[in-house]
């Protein structure tokens, strides 16, 4: 009440809205100071840092000293490194098409048969579970003496044993039992997505004798496309960013080169080797591989849009 | 070509046998003792159920009675491990999503010199990828000799995240300024506004925002293993990666290492019990990371 008398005492609305302007700026930079100082302290300071690193020889003992390109000129003829970015690449397209392929019948399942609530949170138990614990659980079902998978391959009468330890099954394992955690995760997101499309579109599809195959083709999948598009920038940005499982399902002993992913073969350099330097260098690959990525995947996400208009 | 309605609930039905049945089995291992695994590893049920498995990694039992049933004698205690993890994530969610929502308000309401760069910057920080960082911040921590304390676990993510700060000020864009304006007439301040009316109309989505972070911090493993791998500071996912590594020479503890996974589910799976329907139907782009 008070202030509203002073104002009427003013003259003209000029002084108050200036008074008004001046306010904001102090109150404003005090509401972002928390989130400045963090900001600052936690993630500019440390990039600046990173990138510093990476032109350093640093073994976290001695003090970095400049090396110019050194770090960068190793890594070319570095095959570990190499090595590590294949194997992490063909983790990211199995992760990402098995777990999307499955969301996406799982959404659409979901969204023409039922709303149930209890349905979609048990669905999303493995996304609420640590990483960590995924892949213990899923070293101990795949255990080639005694785990319940080999176990029931034996019963089918498959004579294969599955193990992370087998050269030619450790990535592809890795990635699905990944893909295990985080379909129900994206399967929700996706069937969000479909709420979204007007129910009548269904309707008067069915109307002219459409079938559920020829609805999802031609009305779920087309309208679905941004999102789909966003949600698959999402994962694949996630899915670089493997770590967790690999470093458990090996007993916490390095994992064989095989499913050495470059999250790990960066921990590996920093904080085995004592490599922070050359560290760094890896990171930096990493950092311009995805940001070229979303930059690829923004662009045809916005494109994908324009054309829904 | 048409797909039957019994084709189609068999498929969710598979999904969801397929999504229960591994934690199923987890805690079917806990419940074996570690004696009977070789022999009994296969039935649904085992033979003669335990609780002993529990006891041991919640530090309940002496290191001989914990050797004799199967552990490695080396002393484990999850009951602190868990104590470690709530309070890791619960110290995050609550501080930053404040902190966040105060900026996110500001970016979305006041007016101010420097303000959509100051975002533009932040948000660009979504670009890097937290490994980048963790190098600098690591060493960051250890010359401010905080390894292995509270402060140095939760600090980096404790003010904010550019992800949650973006998320808010989205979210207090498309909020409607009417409530605001009557409020201004009133002769509130931007402090007021923000805790007595903003924040108490907002509660669905910072609740949305602190549950994400709640469940990711709970998740945590990379960084509290360089930090907070000390006993007085170990998270449960690093409790069980020092667990695992414990028996290296021989098979390694799994109905030990099953009893403690349980426990890494039960809080989160509590979570999911109380505010699973609202964290279910907030689902949509907002709860992406």
């Amino acid at each position: 009440m008070h202030a509203v008398e002073t104002r009427l005492d003013q003259p003209a609305g000029l002084r108050g809205r200036e008074r008004r302007r001046r306010d904001d700026r102090l109150v404003g930079w005090l509401f972002l100071l928390p989130v400045i100082v963090g900001f600052i302290v936690f993630y500019a300071y440390p990039t600046v840092r990173g990138v510093w690193y990476s032109f350093t020889d640093y073994s976290l003992l001695n003090d970095p000293s400049f090396v110019g390109g050194e770090n960068y000129r190793e890594l070319v003829g570095d095959e570990q490194f190499w090595n590590s970015l294949k194997v992490t690449a063909s983790y990211v397209v199995v992760n990402i098409v098995s777990q999307t392929v499955v969301a996406l019948g799982l959404a659409a399942l979901m969204h023409r048969l039922t709303r149930s609530v209890v349905l979609r949170a048990t669905l999303l138990v493995p996304w609420l579970v640590p990483n960590v614990t995924i892949g213990l659980l899923w070293a101990w079902l795949l255990d080639p003496d005694l785990g319940f998978v080999n176990h029931l391959l034996g019963l089918a009468g498959i004579d294969a044993t599955l193990s992370f330890t087998s050269p030619a099954w450790a990535m592809p394992l890795v990635a699905l039992v990944n893909s295990w955690a985080y379909t129900g995760y994206t399967a929700l997101l996706l069937y969000a997505g479909m709420l979204q499309i007007p129910q009548h579109l269904y309707e008067g599809a069915a109307i002219d004798g459409a079938g559920e195959v020829r609805m999802f083709r031609s009305i779920t999948l087309p309208l679905l496309r941004p999102i789909l598009a966003l949600v698959l920038v999402v994962s694949l940005i996630g899915s670089f960013q493997i770590f967790d499982t690999v470093a458990v399902v090996y007993g916490g002993k390095p994992p064989i080169p095989e499913a050495r992913v470059i999250y790990y073969y960066i921990y590996q350099q920093a904080f085995t080797y004592f490599h922070m330097g050359y560290a760094a260098a890896v990171a930096m690959v990493l950092v311009v591989i995805l940001g070229v990525l979303t930059t690829v995947q923004m662009r045809m996400l916005r494109a994908s849009r324009s054309d829904l208009g | 070509m048409k797909i039957s309605r019994g084709v189609s609930w068999f498929a969710l039905a598979a999904a969801v046998v397929l999504t229960v049945f591994p934690f199923y089995w987890m805690i079917r291992t806990a419940l074996t003792p570690a004696a009977d695994l070789f022999r009994d590893s296969t039935g649904l049920w085992p033979d003669n159920p335990t609780l002993i498995n529990f006891a041991r990694v919640l530090g309940l039992v002496g290191a001989e009675e914990a050797r004799a049933a199967g552990g490695s004698g080396a002393q484990i205690n999850f009951l602190r491990y868990t104590m470690n993890s709530l309070i890791y994530s619960g110290l995050i969610a609550v501080v930053q999503t404040f902190c966040c929502a105060m900026a996110g308000y500001a970016f979305a309401r006041l007016r101010f010199p420097g303000r959509d760069l100051a975002f533009g910057v932040i948000v660009a920080a979504l670009m890097v990828p937290p490994i980048f960082t963790l190098l600098p911040n690591f060493v960051l921590v250890k010359q401010l000799e905080i390894l292995n304390t509270i402060p140095g676990l939760v600090l980096p993510s404790l003010l904010m995240t550019p992800f949650a700060v973006f998320f808010l000020r989205q979210f207090f864009l498309s909020i409607p300024r009417d409530v605001e304006e009557a409020a201004t007439l009133e002769g509130i301040g931007k402090w007021g506004m923000f805790w007595k009316i903003v924040l108490p109309m907002s509660r669905g989505p910072l609740i949305t925002i602190g549950l994400t972070t709640v469940v990711w911090s709970w998740k945590d493993y990379l960084w509290p293993l360089l930090v907070g791998k000390a006993e007085s500071t170990r998270v449960l996912t690093v409790g069980l990666g020092v667990f695992l590594q414990q028996s290296p020479n021989r098979a390694p503890d799994w109905t030990g290492l099953m009893a403690g996974s349980v426990l890494s589910v039960l809080p989160v799976l509590l979570l999911l019990v109380f505010l699973g329907k609202r964290l279910v139907q907030s689902m949509n782009f907002s709860g992406m990371k």
